[in-house]
């Protein structure tokens, strides 16, 4: 069974709809890249799935053990993020806020699921630092660990890599790769960077004029998967 | 410096001065714990917009001339403030432009009423005690500085019992909200607090300086601290000394106690910086 499926789904905002009639499945373990040009309605679509807009039509079904708030996000940043005082710890454990319920206070679990998410991330060393002094790199794998701590299944990266340097951007890519392949979490990853979605990706999911779903084998033969890799989709970017 | 200490310890047997101290340094201690969230929210205004809209409500109570005016000036603010955290989310008028027309339009109706429907003679001076809060915080009685002590305590335990989530919200929205934290009810709870800790603080500064107790604190902790944590405590410590300081400041010197205090936070939030620059130097 698919850990997440839409059928015939419509998403827009203001009951003005941006993408109509959507279907695809997405398989645990799965690397699914999201590409589009700007403005094809790929924030919306994320949004939707995450549940923080309702869909205009058409329905979002989560299965395979996945419950609808286990689904870990990595937002782009925000400007209220760039000037916040808080430590790299606080921000991490902020992420297991959806495990606590009613409960005020983290108990030694949380703790230590925190914990491991900044040794996996590699930020264990800078866990009492200020997040507004850490580098954009440094920064996304803050969010990424606590991302981790919200969820052990699937992870949604809304554009991880923009802002980042080539060097930054391979490692990001790196530390992606190994979660969904080590780990076994899914992957859901808007995309503007089509050559790293085609090297890493198992699924591709083009919107925009024409919709494509399917595998990157199957994408690279189709109409638009030919454009992109002849590279006439360098407008993308 | 011993004249000080004996003016002091005479008007310390005046109930009204021991009044004025607890609950100035109560309402200190609640606006600065909410100021650093709606500061790293960008509102810092609302302090400002909702206590003129707190002023309008007063204006109308006093035309209908109810005896007591805290429940409706309570209800009234309590929904402005709901309906301005609420405009921050859906992008039809900004934040900071909603709070600038409430809280304009409330002044200048709030004015209008009085002068329309005056009841009193001494209009002007009216006006300038709501808005500066010159005279009321020694006119306390018993039973206004019961109800702030117990508005107060409630108001620290729903921020201590919801730290974690309040930082949650404040610091993403959307993540809090698609891991399921309920971050509407959240902020909703931050609005209603807000409102009432303003209605409670109209009393001590009036309401154009209420805005000075939300951010000064919050703005001057954040020069020294890094974690939320850090900065939340040291906010609550600056505000409660710079409190103390200006109450007994404007006591000895017979100045008006809301300007006072604000002094003393300004000339806090420069030592804040001066302290700040010179740690942030010596890290690098």
């Amino acid at each position: 069974m698919a850990q997440l499926t839409c059928q015939n789904l419509c998403v827009g905002y203001d009951g003005k709809s941006v993408l109509q009639d959507l279907n695809f499945e997405v398989f645990a373990g799965d690397y699914l890249c999201i590409v589009g040009e700007n403005g094809s309605g790929k924030s919306t679509l994320m949004k939707t799935i995450l549940g923080l807009q309702p869909p205009i039509s058409g329905r979002i079904l989560t299965g395979d053990g996945l419950r609808k708030n286990e689904i870990g996000y990595l937002p782009q940043q925000t400007i209220v993020q760039k000037d916040f005082p808080a430590s790299v710890r606080e921000i991490v454990l902020s992420g297991c806020q959806g495990r606590c319920g009613k409960r005020p206070f983290y108990n030694r679990e949380e703790k230590l699921l925190a914990d491991d998410a900044m040794e996996k991330m590699e930020i264990t060393k800078l866990s009492r630092r200020c997040y507004r002094e850490l580098s954009g790199g440094q920064q996304q794998r803050v969010l990424l660990a606590r991302a981790l701590c919200a969820t052990q299944k699937m992870l949604l990266l809304d554009e991880p890599v923009s802002g980042l340097d080539p060097k930054v951007t391979a490692q990001m890519y790196a530390l992606i790769k190994k979660l969904n392949h080590d780990d076994g979490i899914t992957v859901i990853m808007i995309s503007h960077d089509i050559s790293a979605a085609l090297s890493f990706s198992s699924h591709i999911l083009h919107i925009g004029e024409s919709v494509f779903f399917g595998t990157k084998d199957e994408y690279l033969k189709s109409d638009s998967g030919r454009l992109f890799s002849a590279g006439k989709g360098g407008d993308e970017r | 410096m011993n004249a000080m200490l004996q003016k002091l310890v005479i008007y310390w047997d005046y109930p009204f001065v021991r009044y004025a101290l607890i609950v100035g340094v109560l309402i200190a201690l609640c606006s600065s714990l909410l100021g650093v969230t709606l500061v790293l929210k960008r509102f810092s205004f609302i302090g400002d917009g909702l206590s003129h809209v707190a002023f309008g409500a007063m204006a109308i109570a006093a035309v209908l001339q109810l005896s007591n005016d805290m429940p409706f000036v309570m209800i009234v603010t309590v929904i402005s403030a709901v309906l301005l955290l609420r405009t921050g989310q859906n992008t039809k008028i900004k934040g900071d432009a909603a709070i600038a027309m409430i809280s304009v339009g409330s002044l200048a109706i709030g004015y209008l009423i009085m002068n329309i429907f005056s009841t009193s003679a001494n209009l002007s001076g009216d006006v300038c005690s709501t808005l500066f809060g010159s005279t009321s915080i020694l006119t306390l009685s018993e039973t206004d500085m019961r109800l702030c002590v117990v508005m107060s305590v409630i108001v620290v335990a729903v921020f201590v019992l919801f730290y974690n989530k309040i930082f949650a919200v404040t610091f993403d929205e959307s993540f809090a909200r698609a891991t399921g934290t309920k971050a509407s009810l959240y902020n909703l709870m931050i609005a209603v607090v807000i409102a009432v800790i303003i209605v409670l603080a109209m009393n001590l500064v009036g309401s154009l300086l209420i805005s000075a107790l939300v951010i000064f604190p919050a703005l001057s902790a954040m020069r020294m601290f890094k974690s939320f944590f850090g900065v939340t405590v040291c906010a609550a410590a600056l505000s409660v000394i710079c409190s103390l300081a200006g109450i007994l400041a404007s006591i000895l010197g017979g100045t008006p106690v809301g300007s006072t205090i604000v002094a003393v936070q300004i000339l806090m939030f420069f030592i804040s910086w001066a302290v700040g620059s010179v740690n942030g130097g010596m890290q690098k």
